[in-house]
C-alpha cells in the first residue's frame, strides 16, 4: 500500500441508502461524489460528503481506526468497518464503479447508516451470560491456567462487537431469534475459559435452545464478515464439539443425533446412506430408529417427498434401502482409523490460531515413520 | 486430462443425475475419470465438528489416494460441500508438518501417506473451477453445439465453495465466486442475478430446524422466480435435496407456488455439449424441468458453434 499513499486525490462516487423511519417516506438511494486519495477509508469518504453536500447523513463513527466497532456498515453488499476499508479496494469491488454504501442487515434501521444494536446485537450478548461465573473457592493471589488455554479464548476476546457478523448471518435472515455468530463466540469465550464453573450449564442451555447453537446453518458468512478474524462460526462448533463429545449432551433439537448420525454412517458404510439420515437424527445412530415415534413422525410427514424421489427414478429403492458402500477391505482401514482416533483418552485438535502455520512450507514428511504418542 | 475423481455420496445416492450426467460430459471435454472409489465420505463438515482429527485423517487418507493416481492431473470433485470440506482439511493438513506425520502415522497401517510435496502439490478442483481454470472458456465456447439461447438461468453456488475466500483462494485473479456467471455465459445462456445466489440452501439445518431451513430454501427459491430465471444451476447436490427433493415442502413453508427446476452444473454443460436431456437424467428431478426440455426441443441443434 506504500504506493497508493503516494497518489493524488482520486474522485470516487458513492452510492448511498438513506432512510429516516420518522419522515414516513420510503428508503432511497443518494449519490455524491467525493475526491480523497485513494488509501484513505469509505469512512472517510462518507464524511466529507456529509460536510460538503448534505449534513443530514447518518453514520455512527468513533475511533477511525477499527478498534471501536462503531461504523459497520455494508460496502457493495458485504459487511465491513467503513474506517476498515480503503476507497480503492472498495472501488475495484464496485459494480460499474460506484461504490455502494448500505446499512448493516438484521438489525432495525435508526437513520440512514445507523441501525439498532441494542435491539438485536446487544440483547443476544445478554442472553449468553457474558461473564465470567468462577470456580469456588477463589484462589488468594491468582488462578493458574495454561498458556494454550488463554491464548486459545483471546481468539474471540477479539471481537470489538461492531455486529458484521450478525448483519450477515444467514440463519437469522430467516429467524431473526437465533442467538447468532457474536453472542455465540462470546459464548466460548467463557466455555473455554478453565476458571469458568459453568461448562455443562452453559452449554446445555445453549443446545436445548431451539435457537441455540444447533441453529447454525454452517455458512461461513460471519467467518467472512469478521474483521477481526474472530471465526465465530468456528467457535459454534466447538461449542457443539463440548457439549456432545465431552457433556454427551443429547439435546432436544436433534445436533446431537444428527451429528452422531453421519459419523455413524459414514463408519458403517463409508459413504453417507441418506435414507438412513432422517430416521437416525430423530430417533438415534441405529438401524432401529425409523421405529421411534419421533422418526416415524418425521418420515410420514417425508413421505410425499420420498415417495416423488423414487417414482422420478431419483433414488433408486435398492439404495434408498440398502444405501451403498465403500469396498469391504477400505471399510475396515477407515473403521480401523475410527477406532484409533475415536479411542484417545482425549481430542487431538490442531487450532491454526494458536500454532499458526509453519514457516517452512516445504518440509513434507512421508510421515510413516513419524510415529505420535497417542 | 486426467483426473482423480472424487465423486461424492450423495451423487452416487440421492442425486445419481449428477454422477450420470459428470459420467456422459467429461469425454466430451477430454476429461479422463478415475475414480476413487475407495474413498470415503468428506464428513460434510459434520465429522470435523465431532472430531476435527477424525476428518482430517479421513480426508488424508483420500488426498493420499488421489496422489496414487498414476499422471492425475489433479484431484477434482463435483460437489461445493466435499470442495469446502476437503479445503479446510488440507488447510490443516498443509500448514503444520508435525500434525501432518501424525496423522499420516495413523494412514500407515494400510501404507498410505498424504505428501505435501512442494513439487506436486495436491491440486483438488471442483469440476467448475477445472472448467474455467484448465479447460478454459474459449474452448468450452468452441465445443457449444446448441447454445444456451434465450435461457435463463440463474447461479446457485453453496456456501462451501464461495466462503471463506482466503481458503478457497478466491481473488481478483481467480473470481471463482464468479465462474457460475461465466459458464452460464459461455455456454451461449442468459445469467440472472438475484438475492440468494450466494446465500445457504438450508440443508445443514433440514434435521434440527426444518422450518428455518425450507424457508431459506424457499426464500432464494422465491427470489429466483421474481428475478424471472427459468431455472438453477448448481455445483452442490446437497443444495440440490434442499431446493429440489424438498421444494415442495420448500413451497409449503413460504406460502407461494414456486415450480423452479435446478439443474446440476454438468447436466446444463452438458445440454449445451448437445446431450440429450433424459441422458443427462432431467426427468429424474422432483420439480419437472419442463422450461428447460421446452427450451431445448425447440432449439434445433446445429454442428456450427455459436
Amino acid at each position: 500500500m506504500a504506493e497508493a499513499h503516494d497518489r493524488p486525490p482520486e474522485q470516487f462516487k458513492l452510492r448511498m441508502r438513506r432512510y429516516d423511519p420518522e419522515s414516513g417516506q420510503a428508503p432511497y438511494w443518494d449519490e455524491h461524489t467525493v475526491e480523497l486519495e485513494p488509501h484513505r477509508s469509505v469512512l472517510e469518504a462518507v464524511l466529507q460528503a456529509k460536510d460538503r453536500f448534505d449534513g443530514s447523513i447518518g453514520i455512527r463513527c468513533s475511533c477511525r481506526q477499527a478498534i471501536c466497532g462503531s461504523c459497520g456498515v455494508r460496502v457493495n453488499g458485504e459487511p465491513a468497518l467503513a474506517c476498515h476499508t480503503h476507497l480503492d479496494a472498495a472501488k475495484a469491488g464496485a459494480r460499474e464503479g460506484v461504490i455502494e454504501i448500505e446499512p448493516m442487515g438484521n438489525m432495525p434501521v435508526i437513520k440512514d447508516l445507523i441501525v439498532d444494536m441494542d435491539a438485536v446485537h446487544w440483547k443476544k450478548i445478554q442472553r449468553v451470560t457474558p461473564w465470567l461465573l468462577a470456580k469456588q473457592p477463589v484462589p488468594e493471589r491468582e488462578y493458574l491456567v495454561s498458556k494454550e488455554a488463554m491464548v486459545d479464548v483471546t481468539q474471540t476476546m477479539a471481537c470489538i462487537q461492531c455486529g458484521a457478523c450478525v448483519s450477515d448471518c444467514l440463519a437469522m435472515e430467516v429467524d431473526p431469534g437465533f442467538i447468532g455468530p457474536a453472542a455465540l463466540a462470546k459464548a466460548y469465550r467463557f466455555v473455554g475459559d478453565p476458571r469458568d464453573d459453568q461448562q455443562f450449564e452453559r452449554l446445555n442451555d445453549l443446545a436445548q435452545d431451539p435457537q441455540g447453537i444447533f441453529d447454525c446453518t454452517h455458512c461461513f458468512k460471519c467467518v467472512e464478515a469478521c474483521p477481526k478474524d474472530v471465526n465465530p462460526m468456528g467457535q459454534i462448533m466447538r461449542l457443539r464439539r463440548i457439549a456432545t463429545g465431552d457433556h454427551h449432551i443429547v439435546d432436544k433439537n436433534n445436533g446431537e443425533r444428527h451429528e452422531q448420525a453421519i459419523t455413524g454412517l459414514v463408519r458403517n458404510y463409508g459413504l453417507l446412506h441418506e435414507a438412513e439420515l432422517i430416521p437416525r437424527s430423530y430417533g438415534g445412530n441405529s438401524w432401529f430408529a425409523k421405529f421411534t415415534p419421533a422418526a416415524g413422525k418425521e418420515l410420514l410427514s417425508s413421505l410425499p417427498v420420498v415417495i416423488k424421489g423414487v417414482l422420478r427414478g431419483k433414488v433408486s429403492p435398492r439404495i434408498a434401502i440398502f444405501g451403498h458402500k465403500i469396498p469391504a477391505q477400505d471399510l475396515k482401514a477407515v473403521q480401523s482409523i475410527y477406532d484409533k482416533i475415536e479411542g484417545r483418552p482425549e481430542r487431538y485438535e490442531l487450532n491454526l490460531y494458536v500454532s499458526g502455520e509453519d514457516e517452512d512450507a516445504t518440509s513434507a514428511s512421508t510421515g510413516a515413520e513419524g510415529s505420535v504418542s497417542q | 486430462m486426467k483426473v482423480a475423481y472424487w465423486p461424492g455420496c450423495v451423487s452416487r445416492g440421492f442425486t445419481p443425475e449428477l454422477h450420470g450426467s459428470m459420467a456422459k460430459v467429461a469425454p466430451l471435454l477430454d476429461i479422463e475419470l478415475v475414480e476413487l472409489d475407495r474413498a470415503c465420505c468428506t464428513g460434510a463438515g459434520v465429522i470435523a465438528e465431532h472430531n476435527q482429527e477424525l476428518a482430517d485423517t479421513l480426508n488424508a487418507r483420500t488426498f493420499a489416494l488421489a496422489q496414487q493416481v498414476d499422471g492425475a492431473q489433479l484431484m477434482m470433485n463435483i460437489c461445493s460441500t466435499c470442495q469446502g470440506a476437503q479445503s479446510e482439511c488440507q488447510e490443516r493438513l498443509d500448514a503444520n508438518a508435525e500434525y501432518r506425520a501424525h496423522v499420516n502415522s495413523t494412514l500407515a497401517g494400510e501404507g498410505l501417506s498424504y505428501d505435501k510435496d512442494p513439487a506436486h502439490p495436491l491440486t483438488n478442483k471442483n469440476f467448475l473451477w477445472l472448467l474455467v481454470e484448465e479447460i478454459g472458456l474459449d474452448r468450452v465456447r468452441s465445443l457449444v453445439k446448441r447454445p444456451l439461447t434465450n435461457l435463463k438461468v440463474g447461479p446457485f453456488y453453496g456456501c462451501y465453495i464461495v466462503r471463506p475466500r482466503d481458503r478457497l483462494g478466491i481473488d481478483a485473479e481467480r473470481p471463482r465466486d464468479h465462474y457460475l456467471e461465466q459458464v452460464i455465459d459461455a455456454l451461449g445462456g442468459t445469467v440472472i442475478e438475484y438475492a440468494g445466489m450466494r446465500k445457504c440452501c438450508g440443508f445443514p439445518i433440514i434435521t434440527m430446524h426444518k422450518e428455518a431451513s425450507l424457508k431459506q430454501a424457499g426464500r432464494h427459491l422465491g427470489d429466483a422466480v421474481d428475478a424471472d430465471a427459468d431455472c438453477l444451476v448448481t455445483p452442490c447436490p446437497l443444495c440440490h435435496l434442499n431446493l429440489d427433493l424438498q421444494q415442495p415442502l420448500a413451497e409449503g413453508v413460504v406460502g407461494r407456488e414456486l415450480k423452479m427446476p435446478v439443474l446440476h452444473l454438468p447436466q446444463l454443460v452438458g445440454l449445451a455439449l448437445g446431450v440429450e436431456p433424459k441422458e443427462l437424467g432431467l426427468s429424474r428431478h422432483v420439480v419437472r424441468p419442463t422450461s428447460v426440455i421446452d427450451w431445448s426441443t425447440s432449439v434445433v441443434a446445429s454442428s456450427a458453434a455459436a
